[in-house]
C-alpha cells in the first residue's frame, strides 16, 4: 500500500482558527475536508504539507438553506448532500446530475462540494506514484521543467476535472472566500484560471466557505452531460453544463454553456448570443450551438483517452444536453 | 453425539432422513452433495471479514520489506551502494542480486530471470535491491538512500523491432548467431495446408490484434518468509503454484528443500497472475536469513502492474479456407507474442495460441506459426484462459467472416464443423466427451438468436463464438512421473473428516470442491469435513492452480481416497446387517440399507465399527493423467489434456453510433463442464469469466508511454483508477446455462470450468458489433474511440446493409 508522509493534524472549531493555523503555515500547510482528492494525491507524493487542516468539522461550513433568493451551500456539505437537496434536486436538475455523477457513493460521501471547486487538475503524467514521476524526469506541474503534454509550454495543461464547477459557473454562482485578512466572493465563472499548476484564484491562505447560487426563474432550465469510461468511479472525459432561459414557443432568452474536463479552465462557449438568443431552441439552433462549441474546444493528451474523440464528443452531448433540456426531461440525480 | 446433531443445517445441503429414500435411488438423483447448490465451504469467513489472507498475518518482531525498482526500460548496472541504506536506523538488513545469483522461471527450460536484477534491468519496475526494516516507512527511505549507476540501453518496445537483425539483445542468445530476442518459436503443420487453401471454394485472409491484458486480483502479491535458528525457512505466499515455488526457492537459495516448508494462505483472486516465482517470494526468504527475523513484503497496486504476467498481446494473422457448404478446409495462423522482459511461462504461451484451436470444429488441415519475443515491458505469461484466448478471438471473428462470405448463419456454421466426442483433433489431441452442440442449442434458444440475427436495427445486434479448454495438462511443468494430485484423508471419531490437500484455493473453489466429494463418498454433513490444503509440511503435493486442473484431477484423487474408505466402511457395516456392501448407503450423517432405510445409524457410529474393526480410518488417492493421449510430434504434449471443455456465447449489444460506446446489454453463456459438483460454483465462474472477457473487450488498456509521450516503456496506467476494469454499474446481464456432457473420466464426469467460459466472449461482442453497425472490430479493446474511429472510417452502414441482403439472399435459396 503506498504510504502517507508525516505531518500535524489540527481540527480547528471555527473558519476564523482554520485561517489563522493556515495563515501561520505559508507554504506548509494544506485544508481538507473530505480527503478524497488530497489524500490520493499526498500519497503519490504530489503534496507533503507539514500541516494538514480540517475543515469538516466546522459547524458554519455547512448547511443547505435558501437566503435572500440565493441557495446558499455550505463548503463542506458533502456532494451526497447536494446532489439530493430538494431545492437542489427541484431548481438546479444539471447540479444535483453534476454532484451526484462524482466518482461513486463511498466518495460523494465524503467529499465536498468545496473541494470539487478546488479540486486539484489531473494529468497522466502528474496523478502518479513518486517512483514512476521520477522514472519519467518529472513534468511542469510538480519536481520538473518540462510539460509532456506540449513539450514547448510554459503553461501546465493539466485538466479540470471537477464535476459541478462548469455547472455553478453557468448557473451564476458565487464562492465566498475567507482569510485572516478578511473575507471576499468570487463569481465561480472568474475562479479558475488557464494554468493547471493552480488552477483557481483562491489565495494560498484563503478558504472557501460557501457556494451561493441565484434562485432561478421559472424560465430557467439546466442541463448536464458527463462523458466518462465507466458507470462509476472515473473522473469526467468530458463535462458539458447548460443553463437556457426559455420564452414561449422554446425562444433562447439566454444560453451559457461551459464545457469542461479539457484543459486546465473550464470553457465558457462565447457568440453564444450570436447564434441562439432570440431564435427558438430547434435543431438549426442546436447544430449551429454544437459547432460553435467544437470550434473552441482543443482536447490534448493530458488525460489517456484520444483526444481526437474528446473533441467530437463535444458537439455530441451539447446537442444531446439541448435536446433534453427543449423537450424538459431533464432529471435530478436518484 | 445424537443423530440430529449431524443433521445438516444447510438449507442447500439439507437431506432430511425421510429423504433417504429417495438417495437409495438410481441414478445422478441419487446423490446427496455432488450437483446440488451448496455453499461454499469458506464462503462465510470471507463475506464476514474473518478470513486471513498472507497480509492480515503478523509474526512477533517482523519486520517489513520493500524492493527497489528500475527506473529505465533497458540498462546496465554497473554499480550499487548500499551503504547509506544500511546506515540508517531501522534497517536490517539490505540485499542486492549478487547475493542471489541464480536464475530462476517456472518453465525449467527458460531460466531467464534473477530474484533481484545482477548487472542488466529490462523493464521499468524490475528489481534492483531489497531492504528490510523495522516498518514500511523506514523501508521506503532507506530504499531511497540506495545508489544505483545504470548505463543506459536502447529499449525495445515494439515486437517487430526485437525481429531486427540489428536489435539490441534483451537476453543472451542461447546459440551463436540466433536472436536473443526470440523466447520461443514454434511452427507446426498438420495437413497440406496449401493445396487445401488453393482448393478451397471461399478463403478468408484477415489481421487482428489482442492488446493485452492484466489480471488484477483484488489482493495484491504478499509474502512473509521467516528463517529460523534451526535453519529451517517457511514462507507464507499469496501463490497459486506452492509446489513450484517451493522447488524455486531450494534452488535459488541453495537450500535443501526439506528444511523448506511453504504455505498458502488464503488468497484474494489470482486468475493467472500468482503462478510462478516472484522477486518478492525469494527476498523475504533471502533477507529473513540474513537477519533472523520474519520479513513480509506486500506489493503496491502499481508493483503488481509491474509484476504483471498477464496476457500476451498478439498480433495475428489468419487465413481461413472453406468449401461451399461451410466445411473448414484449411486454417493457417501467424502469430507475433509480445513477451515482455521474461520467459514466465512463454515458452507454453507461443504452444497454447496454435495448439488449443483444433476444437470445437473439425480442421482438414491446419497450420500455425507463433513466435514469442522478448521487450522492455513487464512480463507477460499466463492469464485466465491461457494463451488461447487471443487467437480464439481472432479465429472466431474469421468464422464470422467466412460465414457471411458463404451467406451461412455463423450458428449453422459453427455446427456443421462440429469435430464430435470421443475423437482427436488435427493436431492429435484426444477428444473425449463433447457437449458443444447442445452448447450452440442452449444460447441460441434463450437469446432468441433467429429473431436477432441480421434482423434488429442499426446499431443493435448479437454475435456468436465458440471455443474449447482444457481441463489440466497431460504432462507437469518438471518432468517426472509421480502423480499429478493427490489427497489424503482422515476420519476423525466425532465424524469429522479431514481433507488433506495440496489443491491452491484461488477463490475458484478447490476447497469445496473436495469437501464436496468427501461428503458425498462418506455420508457426513458438509459442514464436519474440514479442509486443509496448501502447507507443504502438511499435504501432500500438488502442481498447483493452473490451467484449470482442480476439478479434473484433484478431485479424482479425492474420490479415489474418499471411495476407497466408503468401501471399507460400508463392508464393515454390511458384515454387520448381514448384507451386501452395495446395500449400505452413507449419506447425510446416516449410514443406512438401501432397501431399507428404516435400518440406520448415525455416521459417526458406522465410524466408530470400522474404526474399531480395521484400525485408524485413513485413505490417500491420487490421479495421474494418460500419457498416451497427445501426438508423437516435438510439442504435441503441449495441450494435451484428459478432457475439454466446450463453451458458446450469445452477445447483445446495442451501439451508439455517434459516440461509438458499445452497451453489452446481456450474454447468453453456455458451458459443457461435463458435471456441475456445485451449479452455484460452475455458474460463478461463467459469469465471472464472462466479465471478464467483457471488462478485455471493451475497457481494458495494456498500453506503455513511448519517447514520445514522456518515457519509453513507462507503464501508462498502473492503477486501478486509470486502467479500468467494470464496476458493477458497467457490467451487463449474464445468463449461465450449464451443460453436463459427463466425461468418462472425470469425478463423477466433471471437467473445467473456470476458464473456458472466457474465450467466446471477446469474439461474441466483436461479432455482434459487426451484426450491430457492420463494423469489423479486428482490434482491441472495442472502447468508444476506436469504435468511433471505426466508424468514422467509413461504409459501415453499406457493410451492414449488404449483409443483411446477403443473409436474405441465402434464406430465399434455401427456401
Amino acid at each position: 500500500m503506498l504510504r502517507l508522509h508525516e505531518y500535524t493534524y489540527h481540527r480547528p472549531g471555527s473558519v476564523a482558527e482554520a485561517a489563522r493555523l493556515l495563515a501561520s503555515h505559508p507554504g506548509r500547510a494544506r485544508v481538507i475536508a473530505g480527503g478524497t482528492d488530497l489524500m490520493p494525491n499526498m500519497k503519490h507524493g504530489l503534496f507533503t504539507p507539514e500541516h494538514v487542516i480540517a475543515l469538516k468539522q466546522i459547524g458554519e461550513l455547512h448547511g443547505i438553506e435558501e437566503r435572500d433568493g440565493e441557495l446558499v451551500i455550505g463548503a463542506a456539505e458533502s456532494l451526497a448532500s447536494v446532489s439530493r437537496h430538494p431545492v437542489v434536486r427541484a431548481q438546479f436538475a444539471s447540479l444535483s446530475q453534476a454532484a451526484g455523477s462524482v466518482a461513486g457513493p463511498q466518495l460523494r460521501n465524503m467529499g465536498t462540494i468545496g473541494g470539487n471547486l478546488c479540486l486539484d487538475t489531473r494529468c497522466t503524467y502528474y496523478n502518479q506514484t513518486h517512483f514512476w514521476r521520477n522514472a519519467l524526469g518529472y513534468c511542469l506541474k510538480k519536481d520538473g521543467d518540462v510539460c509532456h503534454v506540449t513539450k514547448v509550454g510554459r503553461k501546465c495543461v493539466a485538466a479540470h476535472s471537477a464535476d459541478t464547477a462548469g455547472v455553478l459557473m453557468t448557473l451564476g454562482a458565487v464562492a465566498d472566500l475567507e482569510s485572516v485578512n478578511g473575507a471576499r466572493s468570487v463569481p465561480v465563472v472568474d475562479f479558475f484560471i488557464a494554468d493547471g499548476i493552480e488552477n483557481t484564484v483562491r489565495e494560498w491562505n484563503e478558504i472557501v466557505t460557501r457556494v451561493r447560487i441565484p434562485l432561478p426563474s421559472p424560465r430557467t432550465r439546466t442541463a448536464f452531460q458527463k462523458v466518462r469510461q465507466r458507470g462509476a468511479i472515473d473522473f469526467p472525459l468530458l463535462n458539458i453544463a447548460v443553463v437556457a432561459q426559455l420564452g414561449a414557443a422554446l425562444a433562447i432568452e439566454d444560453l451559457r454553456i461551459v464545457v469542461s474536463a479539457l484543459g486546465a479552465r473550464p470553457r465558457v462557449i462565447s457568440g453564444l448570443d450570436k447564434v441562439a438568443v432570440g431564435r427558438p431552441l430547434d435543431e438549426e439552433t442546436t447544430e449551429a450551438v454544437a459547432q460553435r462549441a467544437f470550434q473552441q474546444c482543443h482536447p490534448l493528451t493530458n488525460i489517456i483517452v484520444d483526444p481526437d474523440w474528446r473533441r467530437a464528443m463535444v458537439p455530441v452531448h451539447v446537442r444531446r444536453a439541448l435536446t433534453e433540456l427543449a423537450a424538459g426531461s431533464v432529471t435530478a440525480a436518484e | 453425539m445424537r443423530p440430529e446433531e449431524l443433521r445438516p443445517r444447510q438449507a442447500g445441503s439439507a437431506i432430511a432422513p425421510e429423504s433417504l429414500e429417495e438417495l437409495a435411488g438410481e441414478g445422478a438423483g441419487s446423490m446427496s452433495v455432488i450437483g446440488r447448490r451448496n455453499r461454499k465451504v469458506d464462503g462465510a469467513g470471507k463475506v464476514t471479514g474473518a478470513t486471513v489472507y498472507t497480509d492480515d498475518m503478523a509474526l512477533p518482531g517482523m519486520l517489513h520489506g520493500k524492493i527497489l525498482r528500475s527506473p529505465h526500460p533497458h540498462a546496465n548496472i554497473l554499480s550499487i551502494d548500499t551503504t547509506r541504506a544500511e546506515a540508517l536506523p531501522g534497517v536490517h538488513a539490505v540485499l542486492t542480486g549478487r547475493e542471489m545469483p541464480v536464475t530462476y522461471c517456472v518453465i525449467p527450460w527458460t531460466r531467464d530471470e534473477y530474484p533481484l536484477c545482477v548487472d542488466r534491468v529490462r523493464y521499468i519496475g524490475d528489481g534492483v535491491a531489497a531492504v528490510a526494516a523495522v516498518d514500511e516507512d523506514t523501508a521506503n527511505r532507506a530504499l531511497r538512500l540506495i545508489d544505483v549507476e545504470y548505463e543506459l540501453l536502447e529499449p525495445i518496445l515494439e515486437p517487430e523491432r526485437a525481429l531486427d537483425a540489428d536489435a539490441p539483445q534483451i537476453h543472451e542468445a542461447g546459440k551463436p548467431g540466433r536472436n536473443g530476442n526470440i523466447t520461443k518459436h514454434v511452427h507446426l503443420e498438420f495437413g497440406d495446408v496449401d493445396a487445401a487453401l488453393a482448393d478451397s471454394d471461399v478463403v478468408v485472409e484477415d489481421e487482428y490484434f489482442f492488446q493485452g491484458s492484466s489480471h488484477t486480483p483484488i489482493e495484491p502479491h504478499c509474502a512473509i518468509g521467516l528463517y529460523d535458528a534451526t535453519g529451517k525457512l517457511t514462507v507464507w505466499s499469496a501463490t497459486q503454484v506452492p509446489h513450484y515455488l517451493h522447488r524455486e526457492l531450494a534452488r535459488v537459495l541453495d537450500l535443501d528443500v526439506a528444511r523448506i516448508r511453504v504455505v498458502q494462505p488464503a488468497v484474494g483472486g489470482a486468475f493467472g497472475g500468482k503462478s510462478e516465482p516472484f522477486d518478492l517470494e525469494f527476498c523475504v526468504a533471502a533477507l529473513s536469513r540474513k537477519c533472523g527475523r520474519p520479513v513480509k513484503i506486500l506489493y503496491t497496486r502499481e508493483e503488481v502492474f509491474y509484476a504483471h504476467r498477464g496476457r500476451h498481446p498478439m498480433k495475428m494473422k489468419y487465413r481461413t479456407g472453406a468449401s461451399r457448404d461451410g466445411r473448414i478446409r484449411a486454417v493457417d495462423g501467424k502469430l507475433l507474442l509480445d513477451g515482455g522482459a521474461y520467459a514466465s511461462f512463454g515458452l507454453v504461451t507461443a504452444y497454447y495460441s496454435g495448439q488449443l484451436l483444433t476444437a470445437p470444429y473439425k480442421f482438414d488441415t491446419y497450420r500455425f506459426d507463433s513466435t514469442r519475443v522478448y521487450t522492455n515491458k513487464p512480463a507477460c505469461g499466463p492469464k485466465r484462459g491461457h494463451g488461447s484466448v487471443q487467437p480464439r478471438f481472432a479465429f472466431e471473428v474469421q468464422l464470422d467472416q467466412v460465414a457471411e462470405r458463404l451467406g451461412i448463419d455463423p450458428m449453422e456454421l459453427r455446427r456443421r464443423n462440429f469435430i464430435g466426442e470421443r475423437t482427436r483433433t488435427i493436431n492429435e489431441l484426444r477428444v473425449t466427451s463433447n457437449g458443444f452442440l447442445q452448447c450452440l442449442d442452449a444460447v441460441e434458444r434463450s437469446s432468441a438468436w433467429s429473431d436477432k440475427f441480421r434482423r434488429m436495427p442499426f446499431g443493435r445486434g448479437v454475435g456468436v463464438a465458440g471455443s474449447c479448454y482444457i481441463s489440466g495438462t497431460n504432462y507437469p511443468i518438471y518432468p517426472n512421473e509421480m502423480p499429478q494430485a493427490a489427497v489424503q484423508i482422515q476420519i476423525e471419531r466425532s465424524g469429522r473428516v479431514a481433507v488433506f490437500t495440496g489443491a491452491s484455493e484461488i477463490g475458484q473453489g478447490s476447497n469445496s470442491m473436495v469437501a464436496y466429494i468427501a461428503a458425498e463418498e462418506l455420508g457426513v454433513p458438509l459442514e464436519y469435513v474440514r479442509v486443509h490444503s496448501t502447507d507443504s509440511d502438511m499435504t501432500p503435493v500438488d502442481l498447483g492452480a493452473y490451467s484449470s486442473r482442480e476439478t479434473f484431477m484433484v478431485g479424482n484423487a479425492c474420490l479415489m481416497a474418499a471411495s476407497d474408505l466408503r468401501k471399507r466402511i460400508t463392508a464393515v457395516i454390511a458384515n454387520e446387517w448381514d448384507t451386501a456392501a452395495a446395500q449400505v448407503g452413507l449419506a447425510a450423517g446416516w449410514a443406512f440399507d438401501l432397501s431399507d432405510t428404516e435400518r440406520r445409524i448415525p455416521i459417526s457410529e458406522a465410524f466408530n465399527i470400522a474404526e474399531a474393526k480395521l484400525g485408524t480410518l485413513a485413505a490417500v488417492g491420487h490421479y495421474n493423467t494418460p500419457k498416451d493421449v497427445h501426438g508423437e510430434y516435438r510439442g504435441g504434449t503441449i495441450g494435451a489434456s484428459p478432457a475439454y471443455s466446450f463453451t458458446a456465447h450469445v452477445a447483445e449489444v446495442d451501439v451508439d453510433v455517434e459516440t461509438g460506446v458499445v452497451d453489452v446489454r446481456k450474454i447468453w453463456i453456455a458451458h459443457d463442464c461435463g458435471r456441475a459438483l456445485n451449479p452455484v460454483l460452475v455458474e460463478g465462474q461463467m459469469e465471472g469469466s464472462a466479465y471478464m472477457g467483457f471488462g478485455e473487450a471493451l475497457m481494458e488498456e495494456q498500453v506503455f508511454k513511448d519517447a514520445d509521450h514522456g518515457r519509453a516503456g513507462l507503464h501508462n496506467a498502473p492503477s486501478l483508477l486509470d486502467y479500468r476494469i467494470p464496476t458493477s454499474m458497467d457490467t451487463p446481464e449474464l445468463e449461465s446455462l450449464i451443460i453436463e456432457s459427463l466425461d468418462p473420466e472425470g469425478p463423477y464426469g466433471a471437467k473445467e470450468a473456470g476458464e473456458g467460459p472466457l474465450h467466446p466472449s471477446i469474439p461474441a461482442i466483436a461479432n455482434a458489433i459487426y451484426d450491430a453497425i457492420g463494423v469489423r472490430m479486428n482490434a482491441m479493446p472495442f472502447s468508444p474511440p476506436n469504435v468511433w474511429r471505426a466508424l468514422q472510417a467509413g461504409g459501415a452502414r453499406e457493410a451492414w446493409e449488404r449483409a443483411r441482403r446477403d443473409m436474405k439472399r441465402t434464406e430465399v435459396a434455401a427456401d
